[in-house]
């Protein structure tokens, strides 16, 4: 149950597989990623709502082959320049993309957690996404006749979340924005956790999201693991990080810089820490 | 002759007066954003503001910069799971006024924020969807804010991102879409609102200093002027200020670096 980060990567995730890593701008799995990162992992099919910077780097390390998303900015700030290079440019590698709305993707991960065949919405009125994703149809309500729009559930091979606390028997608690985490967690086959601390009780409100030892796959303790995302009652958002990595992210040759400077030339999620506490520069 | 404030002050207050008291408001990042918590610092305390990322009834002292920021959960009266925000109150029907911007609009008020050029091979891959055509769907009415040049008021979007009036003449009522469109369209010069006939988009105010011809300039297709057009007050000493403080404080916020670990 209880691994280092490394262990839990290296046994867990594989080349080609599906891979949903949740936290919805609120506890990004960051340290995982960039664990995958190092670990050179190749031909995934990435899965978030919001790629935001974790699926950026991992975009352009060249791990993903495909990507499932419903909004992919940089929040606030503009684009996200390495998915931008990959769909336009096909730099480092083509990237197939099957894109929906964010009402949509709730519904297809809520569907995976409930082992039904497709999500169903009132939604995609109007637009060209069908167009561009086969994957979106409709089905008529056999009660009323009207038409609803739907979506094939999502089945992440394997799902990474990144969380507050678990107690010693791999109970997970997370509070604040908790996204589509917990539908993510119960789409998937596999269920990995990166949590700030490890604690005896976790003294939860009995409403509180708790994900129950027994659907965890594995957890690894890392501090500061949704850093420069954040994690409520922890540490706050770097806004900082996200509006210098705007011009880190620009070229392919200052993001491959910082890549194997911060995340291929360090051992772990300390040292991606320790490298950007010693950058005199802009981190 | 510059005027004692900028486009997006001027943008930013005429989106705010749009809201009222204890309405029930979807917000997006950036402009929206700064508006709607400008009008709950004016003329509508009970402003209900609720973000995509869960959160019900924030109450922010600094503009978020992401839409998952702390300070939206840590000030908000409920935070919710994010596949309840979307069917539980956008797809029901509990939201008064959802707030859409674009890189493209046409005369409709359909929408593009996908991409630029062929969507395959882009020229310029935008964001993307997110809540964008569900909130065009199902809010009670949506207001669109975007800066008016021809390059974003096209005759043909590129994509189809988010529906408005679709092919006007009532084509959206006929599609079964709940909530009434884009009812106001605010850019940097003025103020557009749906013709009540054909659903085109008209200009209906304009900003102070701002002449017609220059709206239709910077339009792409033959823009419908209404015959009487008003003149949008400009900020006053009061909103200036309290929209000024909102930003300083979300600057300095954005700006703090946060002190690592080690």
């Amino acid at each position: 149950m209880f691994l280092t980060l490394h262990d839990a990567i290296a046994q867990h995730v594989e080349d080609g597989q599906s891979l949903a890593m949740e936290g919805f701008t609120h506890l990004i799995p960051f340290a995982a990623g960039h664990e995958i990162i190092r670990q050179g992992r190749q031909d995934l099919h990435l899965i978030r709502m919001t790629p935001d910077l974790i699926y950026d780097q991992m975009i352009g390390a060249g791990c993903a082959r495909a990507l499932t998303f419903s909004w992919g900015g940089n929040p606030g700030v503009g684009s996200l320049h390495r998915l931008r290079d990959a769909v336009e440019k096909d730099w480092p590698r083509p990237l197939e993309l099957h894109e929906h709305s964010h009402a949509g993707l709730a519904v297809a991960y809520t569907a995976g957690a409930s082992n039904l065949p497709f999500g169903m919405l009132r939604g995609y009125l109007g637009t060209d996404l069908p167009s561009v994703n086969p994957q979106i149809r409709r089905v008529t309500c056999p009660y009323t006749g009207e038409e609803l729009a739907t979506v094939p559930a999502l089945h992440p091979d394997v799902t990474i979340l990144h969380a507050q606390k678990a107690d010693r028997r791999g109970n997970v608690l997370l509070h604040g924005i908790v996204g589509a985490g917990k539908e993510a967690a119960m789409a998937a086959k596999t269920l990995l956790v990166t949590v700030e601390e490890v604690v005896e009780d976790l003294e939860a409100a009995p409403n509180a999201v708790i994900l129950p030892h027994w659907v965890v796959t594995a957890i690894a303790q890392v501090p500061w693991g949704a850093y420069p995302s954040y994690a409520q009652g922890c540490y706050e958002r770097d806004n900082a990080f996200y509006l210098a990595w705007d011009e880190i992210a620009r070229e392919r040759g200052t993001f491959t810089a910082w890549l194997d400077r911060h995340v291929r030339g360090t051992q772990d999620h300390e040292g991606f820490l320790r490298s950007l506490a010693h950058t005199v520069e802009a981190p | 002759m510059s005027a004692p404030w900028t486009q997006d002050e001027m943008m930013t207050v005429a989106a705010a007066r749009l809201l009222w008291d204890r309405c029930v408001c979807f917000v997006g990042i950036g402009l929206p954003s700064a508006a709607a918590n400008l009008a709950r610092q004016t003329h509508a305390p009970g402003l209900v503001l609720i973000y995509e990322s869960g959160t019900l009834e924030s109450k922010p002292t600094v503009l978020p910069l992401s839409i998952g920021d702390g300070e939206l959960a840590a000030t908000a009266t409920s935070v919710i799971p994010l596949p309840e925000i979307f069917a539980y109150w956008l797809q029901s029907g509990r939201i008064d006024v959802g707030f859409l911007g674009a890189a493209q609009i046409d005369r409709f008020g359909n929408l593009n924020s996908t991409a630029i050029g062929n969507y395959q091979r882009p020229k310029t891959r935008l964001p993307g969807a997110g809540g964008a055509p569900e909130i065009a769907t199902h809010a009670h009415q949506t207001f669109v804010v975007l800066k008016q040049s021809a390059r974003a008021f096209v005759p043909l979007l590129d994509f189809c991102t988010s529906a408005g009036f679709m092919d006007g003449h009532g084509s959206r009522a006929r599609s079964g879409a709940p909530g009434r469109g884009p009812q106001v369209v605010i850019t940097d010069l003025g103020v557009l609102k749906p013709a009540t006939d054909t659903e085109e988009l008209e200009l209906v105010s304009l900003f102070e200093g701002i002449s017609a011809d220059q709206v239709r300039q910077a339009t792409g297709w033959k823009l419908r002027v209404a015959e009487q057009l008003d003149i949008v007050a400009p900020p006053s000493t009061d909103e200036l200020q309290i929209l000024r403080d909102l930003h300083a404080r979300t600057r300095a916020a954005h700006e703090r670096p946060i002190a690592l670990p080690f």
